[in-house]
């Protein structure tokens, strides 16, 4: 995470940096006073003023209410511009094209579907760098949480709902993948592999997906939906363009057992 | 007859049934002693039916430090695997049994740990305090205590008959509900929860009544100590939140039990929707586990600075800005549910200003020692550890209730580092802190100054060591409950330094037990004659140590804030006619209550109905009978008191 790939990620490293400053104004002179205090007024150094009753004192008082008010209003603004610059559900901004990419958390693996290439794969994302990501989520087992720190926050994958994640890979490069909530026996396994690529090799590994002898529809991902911990790297031609939309609506069909 | 109860349930790994027969075999050694000892029929009478306030904080602080003890070892397990278990190496643990090692030690400690412990303090030292001789409901609160109790005991019982949650601490469903977790582990859970839950609910009635009612002459609102707002805010807290978490987790149990699919995704039912309960409770809990805290550090930093706690006025106010804004912050525990930017703004910004009178708090108590006569006793060291700790836990979570900050953060072990700085450094510091402070008013008898020394710095040390590499661990991408991971991450040489980290804050725990021995053994060296050890201020050190079972022979009267303090300046003394004083009779129902609440409960873990519809019928009919109680008060008539003051049956 504090190495960032990804203009997202780098975003929130440079917000990190400042929150972390700022506070600084409050936290050092604290930890400072403490140590100064405690060192002056002990006990063994007779020296020292000792005024029993001094009690309060209003200029001070307002001193520590006030300051650190201006500095949690200072932070509430950045918290309440940022909430929206680097809202997850906010497109990026960019010439190129973007590419939109289905997630699926199940149990242990992860899903993505490429529905505009037509290719799924398992555990393993390949990304043209400088191209925004749009990932829809969506979980079909315990609610997983989906994140890949050198590229930017994360963003749950709950049963049932649909949720948004705007990223882009700035650079080339491997990128590691994890799911950071916790969904049952195998979600130490939970991890994938990013490979930002350039546009060519992105391509090439579409087609080469593409003459994949694996399909998946429907009935090979019922089949796929079972328990499994650490799968391996698997890809598939996407029989089903529709499919995330079919794994959604499983939960709000009224009728269907689940 | 059994329900899913069978042999199957007693089938484990081998460090389970280890685990499972040293608690055993402790267990029986305990008992072994006492029968040695001939001391069964007094501890019955002393401590198990007593109502009196002390007793029963005596108890909780006894089962608080057992459940840290084991939720330390939990710990100790969990840092070992994760030092262990890279890339080839799978550690020591199976994944099944990592989970619930994480879920149990959390559990543990919130519930058993922390609670407990504010809970223990609070019960010894709030009716001192205000001048009263017990509590509103001394009853209702000798339930509180055994249901607490209760609820404890499951996490034990399910190291040797089935198996505890694997969830995480707040089960978040669909991982807690029926369709991916159908054994008992879950059940556990919510029944331990659920029961020690009731208890605290019922404390927080109790308490809140206390304060409100049962101040002594003289004591207005204004003239309270610190530590009384702090409680009052905290039962404030209690009884409107854990109202939620009881119907949260009744409608999870309903899940489980009936299918009622109200957590469930689709059928209409949302999981998301008992995240928002579990947290609308879950937030305000980590209040009432720190504003009893900063209760205790008001008391003894004036005392130990031989001064006035600087900014009275403040403090209160701040103690109440806490208490408020704590219930508009539940959101910042998932901003990645992806609620919006506005709405993650709104909650991230009243988390930050919680930060405001937090602040305002630390300085205050700078301030009080400021220009004042430092002793640093062990309580002060635990307090000097608690503002280095707190204030960094405090801005690392300032920095995670900005939204963007916290799609980086959240659930990684940054996460884990920052609320491990606020508990430890809050509330065990603070705990540890007014337990030397208090410990000479309830025993009699001060604690060693070198082994309370040694073992803080062995905490201080071992925190650092075991929570600064997670810190540095959750910029890495390290996620919180993984049993393994690669060793490409580079995250092994940091896992190792966390797991010494913990060995040494173990150390602590040990100097802390040879510390209490020590002092056992020269009690009679560090025995507090005069009940004033430390020349406090507040009402409870003018009472002898430890206090007579009515705490006052004459209620005292107050005109002032420090009210023992200028009690001792002026040296007024007056002179008055002994009266006849009510006091309760112990009584069994609470322990009846208590122990029927945790057979109840563990017949519906293991859907045994038959017997746990006895038990509720047995809660009933005890309550009736304690109803029915004629003669539930005894009064200890004027001579009796005299003789015991005059004869000095005070010290013995």
């Amino acid at each position: 995470m504090m190495e960032p790939r990804g203009l997202i990620a780098m975003k929130e490293r440079e917000l990190i940096i400042t929150a972390a400053l700022l506070m600084m104004i409050v936290v050092v002179p604290v930890l400072a006073l403490a140590m100064i205090f405690a060192g002056k007024y002990r006990k063994s150094n007779e020296k020292a003023k000792h005024e029993p009753k001094w009690e309060h004192n209003s200029i001070a008082e307002c001193c520590w209410w006030g300051v650190p008010c201006v500095i949690v209003a200072i932070l509430a603004v950045l918290a309440y511009k940022t909430s929206h610059s680097l809202n997850p559900y906010k497109p990026i901004k960019s010439d190129v094209k973007p590419i939109e990419i289905q997630v699926v958390a199940l149990d242990w693996k992860w899903l993505f579907l490429y529905p505009g290439e037509e290719v799924a794969s398992i555990n393993f994302l390949q990304v043209p760098e400088k191209t925004p990501i749009e990932f829809e989520l969506t979980s079909d087992a315990p609610m997983n949480s989906f994140w890949i720190p050198q590229l930017g926050g994360q963003i749950y994958a709950m049963p049932s709902m649909r949720t948004k994640l705007h990223l882009i890979a700035n650079r080339v490069g491997e990128y590691k993948g994890r799911s950071a909530h916790i969904s049952g026996k195998g979600f130490a396994g939970m991890h994938f592999v990013v490979r930002a690529s350039t546009r060519q090799e992105f391509d090439s590994w579409i087609q080469k997906t593409k003459k994949s002898p694996l399909t998946l529809g429907m009935e090979e991902y019922n089949a796929l939906i079972k328990p499994s911990e650490y799968h391996p790297v698997t890809t598939y031609v996407l029989t089903q363009p529709d499919l995330f939309e079919q794994i959604i609506m499983k939960y709000r069909v009224p009728t269907q057992s689940l | 007859m059994f329900g899913r109860l069978g042999e199957l349930a007693l089938k484990h790994d081998w460090i389970e049934y280890a685990a499972g027969l040293s608690m055993v075999l402790g267990g029986m050694g305990v008992c072994a002693w006492v029968t040695y000892q001939k001391r069964w029929k007094w501890l019955w009478k002393e401590y198990i039916t007593s109502v009196d306030h002390k007793k029963i904080g005596v108890m909780y602080i006894f089962v608080a430090v057992i459940m840290l003890v084991k939720g330390l070892i939990d710990a100790l397990m969990m840092r070992t695997q994760q030092a262990l278990s890279v890339g080839e190496s799978f550690g020591y643990l199976g994944a099944e049994h990592f989970q619930q090692i994480f879920t149990a030690h959390g559990t543990t400690m919130i519930f058993f740990v922390g609670m407990g412990a504010v809970l223990g303090i609070i019960n010894v030292i709030l009716p001192l305090q205000i001048g009263a001789r017990d509590m509103a409901f001394p009853v209702l609160n000798s339930i509180s205590f055994w249901l607490f109790t209760a609820g404890g005991l499951y996490i034990l019982i399910s190291l040797i008959i089935g198996v505890f949650a694997g969830t995480g601490w707040s089960a978040y469903p669909p991982l807690a509900g029926l369709k991916y977790n159908p054994g008992v582990g879950v059940d556990y859970w919510i029944w331990s929860v659920q029961i020690s839950g009731i208890g605290s609910l019922l404390s927080g009635i109790n308490f809140l009544v206390t304060i409100l009612k049962m101040r002594c002459p003289g004591m207005t609102f204004k003239k309270m100590p610190v530590f009384v707002w702090a409680v009052l805010a905290t039962m404030m807290l209690v009884i409107a939140a854990f109202p939620i978490l009881t119907a949260d987790i009744a409608m999870l149990t309903t899940d489980r039990l009936l299918n009622t699919k109200i957590f469930t995704a689709g059928s209409g039912g949302n999981p998301m929707m008992f995240i928002n309960l579990f947290w609308a409770w879950g937030h305000p809990e980590v209040y009432i586990l720190i504003l009893p805290i900063f209760g205790i550090f008001s008391e003894f930093v004036p005392v130990f600075s031989k001064k006035r706690l600087f900014g009275y006025t403040s403090m209160v106010w701040a103690l109440f800005g806490i208490t408020f804004v704590s219930f508009l912050v539940w959101l910042h525990h998932f901003f990645t549910m992806g609620a919006g930017a506005n709405v993650n703004a709104f909650f991230g910004i009243m988390t930050m200003i919680v930060a405001i009178p937090t602040g305002v708090k630390v300085f205050n108590w700078l301030f009080t020692m400021y220009r004042g006569r430092i002793d640093f006793k062990t309580p002060m060291l635990w307090f000097m550890g608690f503002v280095v700790i707190f204030v960094t836990g405090g801005m690392t979570g300032v920095m995670m209730s900005i939204p963007a900050i916290d799609f980086q953060m959240h659930n990684s072990l940054f996460l884990v580092a920052h609320f491990h700085s606020v508990i430890i450094g809050g509330t065990l510091f603070g705990f540890f802190g007014g337990f030397s402070y208090w410990f000479p008013k309830i025993f009699g008898f001060t604690l060693d100054e070198k082994w309370g020394a040694r073992a803080f710095w062995c905490w201080l040390i071992g925190f650092l060591l075991a929570f600064m590499p997670l810190y540095l661990l959750g910029f890495m991408g390290a996620t919180r409950r993984l049993n393994h991971y690669e060793a490409s991450n580079g995250w092994q040489p940091l896992f190792i330094v966390a797991s010494l980290g913990a060995v040494v804050i173990i150390t602590g725990v040990v100097s802390q037990c040879i510390q209490v021995y020590v002092s056992i053994k020269k009690r009679r060296e560090y025995r507090d004659a005069t009940g004033d050890p430390w020349d406090g201020r507040t009402l409870e050190w003018s009472t002898p140590s430890p206090p007579l079972f009515y705490n006052f022979a004459h209620i005292p009267e107050v005109s002032e804030r420090d009210a023992f303090w200028e009690m001792k300046q002026r040296d007024t003394w007056p002179k008055k006619p002994y009266e006849d004083i009510h006091m309760p009779k112990n009584s069994s129902v609470g322990f009846v209550i208590g122990m029927l609440s945790c057979i109840g409960g563990f017949a519906f873990v293991w859907h045994i109905f038959w017997l746990a519809i006895v038990c509720i019928c047995g809660i009933i009919l005890s309550l009736i009978i304690r109803l029915g109680n004629k003669h539930p008060h005894r009064i200890v008539t004027a001579r009796e008191v005299e003789t015991i003051e005059e004869g000095k049956g005070v010290l013995k």
